[in-house]
């Protein structure tokens, strides 16, 4: 029931969000069938996952487009999926993970007429957009964020797995916090180890350090690994300090006013974009694949404001993203 | 005695079966409370099975299931519970990663050193839970889970520590070196089937020899069956938990290699993992028989392939994950069941044939 009301919820804004961006109310109608392959553990984590899903049901009520959604339980399934959407018919498919890397070059080779899309990886084939994100600069501005809004100096980062995707949204948090107080403290921990999957939806682990972290000083705390954000939200409430989200704007996705009382911003990684315009452009006509690369220059990544907890910041921030954007600071892809 | 062991048999698959009947039941039971219809969902579910590509992603699933159903198997035929096949298929897949791509072999002798280095290493991990149980008396099910996380995150920071190749820029995904081409196993279809199947078939084979055509086979049942009895007839208890311990780990070396040598050819995070998990579930569903592993991986395989085709028909994939669930409850349950049953029969046969007998004197 959760899971239905959070999707329902988080549709519904990004619905209103594309409405106001769009102002195009007319449902067109297309009999294109689009296919979303999530990865294993994929919907219902209200953050990453559920963005792409987000960008799909768009797709379905602005074009009209029928969407197939798969997800997969075990390795064999990412191809086994990828295939099925094919001979669903399917005209158009996105890969939500970058564990569908090797499927999609085998299923997009065998298949040139059909268009493929995904997510944080790169496809080395014509009929393939490789959709990109640049996570660090995004995580540079919720780091710059936290260390203007730190009274203590002391913040903190709990990534998922520890795997070079996670490490880019440590890399540019770390990077923006001490850019802004090259003095401050952060703290960083992992939930697991690389292929450890328990560290997407460990709230009990993310709440223990960052209750840990909350008592020993830290003020906020930003959190990248999916569903485990949770914990740290509520370790927030208790402890009356910050938490940071992650990917969707985690203010609106939580829909819980005490939870929102205490989410100072969001790392905003527009999955749902990248989904909704990769379908739109098969929709369009437009198959060719290559890379799309989302970043602050074209609002692919960017730092939620719902609150208004940062007002008395965002010109500071609009400045070094500004400058992101400029190339006049380069943002760190490691720590 | 042909007769009995006839009736058993009989009775074993009848009740398998009848576990299988009463799961489905109980599944669309509850397709119908969450307003799904059961029938649809059981056409797609067996008509897919009218599907070429179907049955050879069946018997590809299968193939590692079948394995590691077996290196379960073989531990609990001794009574002992080894849950670390994951954890021992880890470490295993890793080191033969690494090995295989650091030798040049021609290729059948390639693929032989990569599945005995996967045999070795496996078994060398497995032997740490079989030495603690046998010099500390440590519960092998507490050792074996615990190493299972340790082999998750020893194997994690090794890999990206030591063994990571250069990935193309852009691609997130970090693999070892690539494993040469002699090392890759053949395919029986072309990226369908691997040919890894007929390695799991042979050592399901290889494992019924063993277990009920040897010594060492009648020596594991009997301390598996009665540990004390075993060792008034000289059975070592200890030797033979080391023995199963190396064996059950040895298999669980192999359980990746179709995913490692006929899939991917270089390690990456989250390579064949559940497989090893997977596996306890299968031997349990197959009563750690052979012929019951074999069945009962098929039917896993073929609920993995068909999973997608559910979900495409808007039934949720957790519905074959309950499925299996179910299956696995419903053949404990009625195993016990029938068991009780057929005992009470013989008690009874036993019974009539001794008053008749004191009736005749």
């Amino acid at each position: 029931m959760r899971k239905k009301s959070k999707i329902i919820a988080s549709s519904l804004i990004a619905l209103s969000l594309f409405a106001a961006a769009c102002g195009s109310d007319d449902k067109a109608s297309s009999d294109v069938i689009a296919g979303v392959a999530f990865d294993t553990g994929g919907r219902g984590d209200g953050t990453f996952n559920d963005s792409a899903a987000t960008g799909g049901e768009q797709a379905a009520s602005e074009l009209g487009v029928e969407i197939k959604e798969l997800e997969a339980t075990v390795d064999e399934d990412r191809k086994a999926n990828l295939e099925l959407l094919v001979e669903g018919g399917a005209k158009v498919i996105v890969g939500v993970g970058f564990m569908f890397t090797d499927p999609m070059t085998e299923v997009a080779t065998a298949n040139p007429d059909v268009h493929f899309g995904i997510v944080d990886s790169v496809v080395d084939a014509p009929n393939v957009s490789s959709l990109l994100f640049a996570a660090n600069q995004g995580s540079f501005l919720v780091g710059a964020a936290a260390a203007l809004k730190s009274e203590t100096g002391h913040i903190g980062f709990i990534g998922g797995q520890e795997i070079d995707l996670i490490k880019e949204f440590e890399a540019g948090y770390t990077a923006g916090a001490k850019y802004v107080n090259p003095e401050i403290i952060v703290d960083v921990k992992y939930l697991g180890p690389a292929g450890d999957n328990s560290a997407w939806g460990n709230v009990a682990g993310a709440k223990e350090i960052a209750a840990g972290w909350y008592a020993a000083g830290a003020d906020i705390i930003y959190t990248a690994a999916g569903g485990s954000g949770a914990g740290t939200i509520e370790a927030a409430i208790e402890a009356d300090k910050w938490a940071i989200g992650v990917d969707s704007d985690q203010y609106l996705t939580s829909g819980d006013e005490t939870a929102q009382a205490h989410i100072l911003t969001s790392m905003i990684k527009r999955v749902d974009v990248a989904v909704f315009e990769t379908i739109k452009a098969s929709v369009e006509g437009d198959t060719s694949g290559g890379i799309k690369m989302f970043d602050l220059s074209n609002d692919g990544v960017g730092y939620s404001t719902s609150g208004g907890y940062l007002d008395d910041v965002v010109s500071k921030l609009d400045e070094i993203k500004a400058k992101i954007v400029a190339g006049d600071i380069e943002v760190p892809t490691k720590p | 005695m042909k007769n009995q062991r006839l009736q058993r048999v009989l009775v074993t698959s009848a009740s398998s079966l009848l576990a299988v009947f009463v799961a489905l039941c109980i599944c669309a039971v509850i397709l119908l409370i969450t307003g799904k219809d059961p029938i649809q969902a059981y056409s797609t579910l067996f008509g897919a099975a009218g599907d070429i590509k179907v049955l050879q992603g069946t018997l590809n699933r299968a193939t590692p299931l079948m394995i590691s159903a077996a290196a379960v198997a073989i531990g609990f035929k001794m009574n002992l519970f080894n849950i670390g096949v994951e954890g021992q298929m880890r470490v295993a897949l890793l080191a033969t990663a690494v090995a295989g791509a650091a030798v040049d072999l021609p290729a059948p002798l390639h693929i032989l050193f990569c599945l005995v280095v996967a045999m070795a290493t496996g078994a060398i991990w497995a032997a740490f839970a079989g030495w603690l149980k046998v010099k500390r008396g440590v519960n092998e099910v507490i050792s074996t889970i615990m190493l299972n996380f340790v082999a998750l995150s020893l194997v994690a920071w090794a890999f990206d520590s030591f063994f990571t190749a250069d990935s193309a820029p852009g691609v997130l995904l970090v693999k070892t070196k690539e494993l040469p081409p002699s090392a890759w196993f053949p395919d029986i279809v072309d990226r369908r089937l691997n040919g890894m199947f007929f390695i799991a078939v042979l050592v399901l084979v290889l494992f019924y020899v063993l277990v009920w055509k040897t010594k060492f086979g009648f020596q594991l049942r009997a301390s598996g069956a009665n540990a004390g009895a075993a060792r008034v007839t000289g059975v070592n208890p200890k030797r033979m938990v080391m023995i199963s311990m190396l064996m059950s780990g040895a298999l669980a070396g192999l359980v990746g290699m179709r995913a490692l040598l006929g899939d991917v050819h270089a390690y990456q995070n989250n390579l064949a993992e559940q497989q090893g998990f997977n596996g306890i579930a299968v031997a349990l569903l197959g009563r750690n028989h052979p012929l019951g592993i074999f069945i009962s991986a098929l039917l896993f395989g073929y609920l993995g392939e068909a999973s997608g085709r559910l979900q495409l028909e808007d039934i949720p994939k957790e519905i074959t994950t309950i499925m299996t669930g179910i299956i696995v409850l419903a053949v404990v349950i009625i195993n016990e069941a029938v068991k009780r049953w057929d005992d009470k029969r013989i008690q009874h046969k036993a019974a009539l044939a001794l008053a008749t007998r004191v009736v005749a004197q």
